[in-house]
């Protein structure tokens, strides 16, 4: 019994020090509090770690020694306690400038923001243009340009007036210039420096600045303009389901499905533009006006409360946002969006130019060859043709210029 | 054509207005960061 005895609580000991390994995750006794080897491990393992151990060890300003004591002058936090505030943003900053903004000394969410924007995202957004530069390519080899069917009539038809092509050249002319300083801002420092060198990519990059801030201005109002005018025309019907289900008609000769003035595909790029571009618009705002429009913290607590960002698999989304994070988050999203539109326009770009025999001169001078509007808005030339109650009048107009 | 050209035009009509207008206002970096303590080129002066 004896021997019983003393094996069982042998057992006991030598239990202690497997126990003791498997509380060594929160145990911290060994470095004092601080973090310990293994939290460093899984930080870099990616792990998300309980860091409120650091978080909140910043010291504690009513057991601070009398001021005339020995290390009074320390105000209760010793100098790791005081850079650990710094780096949480918890510290107590006084700034001559600069609001809260210049407040954040630290803001170790910088190093997470560049890693996305030099990597994912400048990968994955030039893999879109290409992809889609390449996918257009190959369409035209393949479709060839799509052609007016029918013999032509030598009318035209009025498609576009003028303030609805200045609105669209304002925001198509501001988008392009837009995009293209975007890239540069974007690509400068992987691509342009080692191509060009700095001085090159300094002038460049000052140029690019100016016009990217100024321009937006234009972008912005051709944006309304368009929504404005168009937005009726663009409301979903039940031609826009026979309009896709025969695939708009563009991937075979002589196939022509009924459309209003815009149909389903163009109108898919109407909200896209709309929605997409007034995204940018806004978070474009935000980083004109640095610190003035903080918009993440808010949108991410709806996200939260609504369980939309749960359903999206993103978990709790941050709601407590340091000023600079609102800016990255602003600059990820705005790139994220102008990608998209960009790939979207390029795409309508190509079937308004060499992709689509006529389509151009709706945009151009405004007025579309009535064969061309009869095989791609049908029911849009009808009401054109009863509205003004002639089909065909003498001088070879459907409808007079505005 | 003309709505085209017009247009490109009007971007940069308002391009250099935004530009002025929000340099009057105080809109530059320099102005935002600059305060009584704060000098930056010459807008703290």
């Amino acid at each position: 019994m004896p021997r019983l005895l003393l094996s069982f609580l042998l057992s006991l000991v030598l239990c202690l020090p497997a126990s003791a390994q498997e509380m060594s995750d929160t145990d911290r006794a060994a470095t004092g509090g601080a973090q310990t080897l293994e939290d460093i491990l899984a930080r870099q393992r990616g792990e998300k770690i309980d860091d409120s151990f650091r978080r909140e060890a910043t010291g504690n300003a009513d057991s601070a020694a009398g001021i005339a004591a020995q290390l009074g002058t320390l105000g209760g936090a010793s100098d790791p306690e005081l850079w650990r505030a710094l780096r949480y943003g918890t510290a107590d900053i006084t700034v001559s400038s600069g609001g809260d903004a210049a407040r954040v000394l630290m803001q170790d969410g910088g190093m997470r923001w560049l890693q996305f924007r030099d990597g994912p995202l400048s990968v994955k957004g030039a893999g879109l243009l290409g992809g889609t530069l390449v996918f257009l390519v190959l369409f035209y080899m393949m479709r060839g340009r799509i052609r007016i069917d029918g013999e032509k009539t030598g009318r035209t038809v009025t498609r576009f007036k003028a303030i609805e092509r200045f609105g669209h050249w304002l925001m198509a002319g501001s988008f392009i210039l837009l995009g293209v300083t975007g890239l540069v801002s974007l690509f400068g420092r992987k691509v342009l420096i080692p191509a060009f060198g700095h001085e090159a990519f300094s002038t460049l990059a000052i140029a690019s600045k100016w016009i990217h801030n100024n321009v937006s201005w234009a972008f912005m109002l051709g944006l309304a303009m368009v929504f404005v005018m168009w937005v009726m025309h663009n409301l979903p019907s039940r031609t826009d389901l026979k309009w896709l289900a025969q695939g708009g008609g563009i991937l075979s000769d002589g196939k022509h499905p009924p459309a209003k003035k815009f149909n389903a595909g163009q109108k898919l790029i109407f909200w896209s533009v709309i929605v997409f571009g007034a995204s940018i618009s806004l978070t474009g705002l935000s980083l004109l006006f640095p610190f003035e429009m903080p918009m993440f913290a808010k949108t991410f607590a709806i996200l939260n409360e609504t369980g939309l960002a749960g359903l999206a698999g993103y978990g709790e989304l941050p709601t407590q946002l340091a000023p600079h994070e609102e800016m990255q988050y602003a600059q990820l999203w705005h790139s994220i969006m102008a990608f998209v539109l960009m790939a979207i326009i390029l795409a309508h770009i190509y079937i308004g130019s060499v992709g689509m025999e006529g389509a151009y001169d709706a945009m151009g001078s405004g007025e579309v060859e009535e064969q061309w509007a009869r095989e791609h808005h049908s029911l849009w030339l009808e009401e054109v043709q009863n509205r003004e109650g002639a089909a065909a009048p003498a001088d070879g107009k459907a409808t007079p210029a505005e | 054509m003309k709505s085209m050209l017009a247009a490109f035009v009007a971007v940069a009509v308002i391009a250099l207005g935004a530009d002025i207008v929000l340099e009057g206002m105080g809109y530059s970096v320099e102005d935002a960061n600059a305060g009584p303590a704060v000098r930056l080129d010459d807008a703290g002066e």
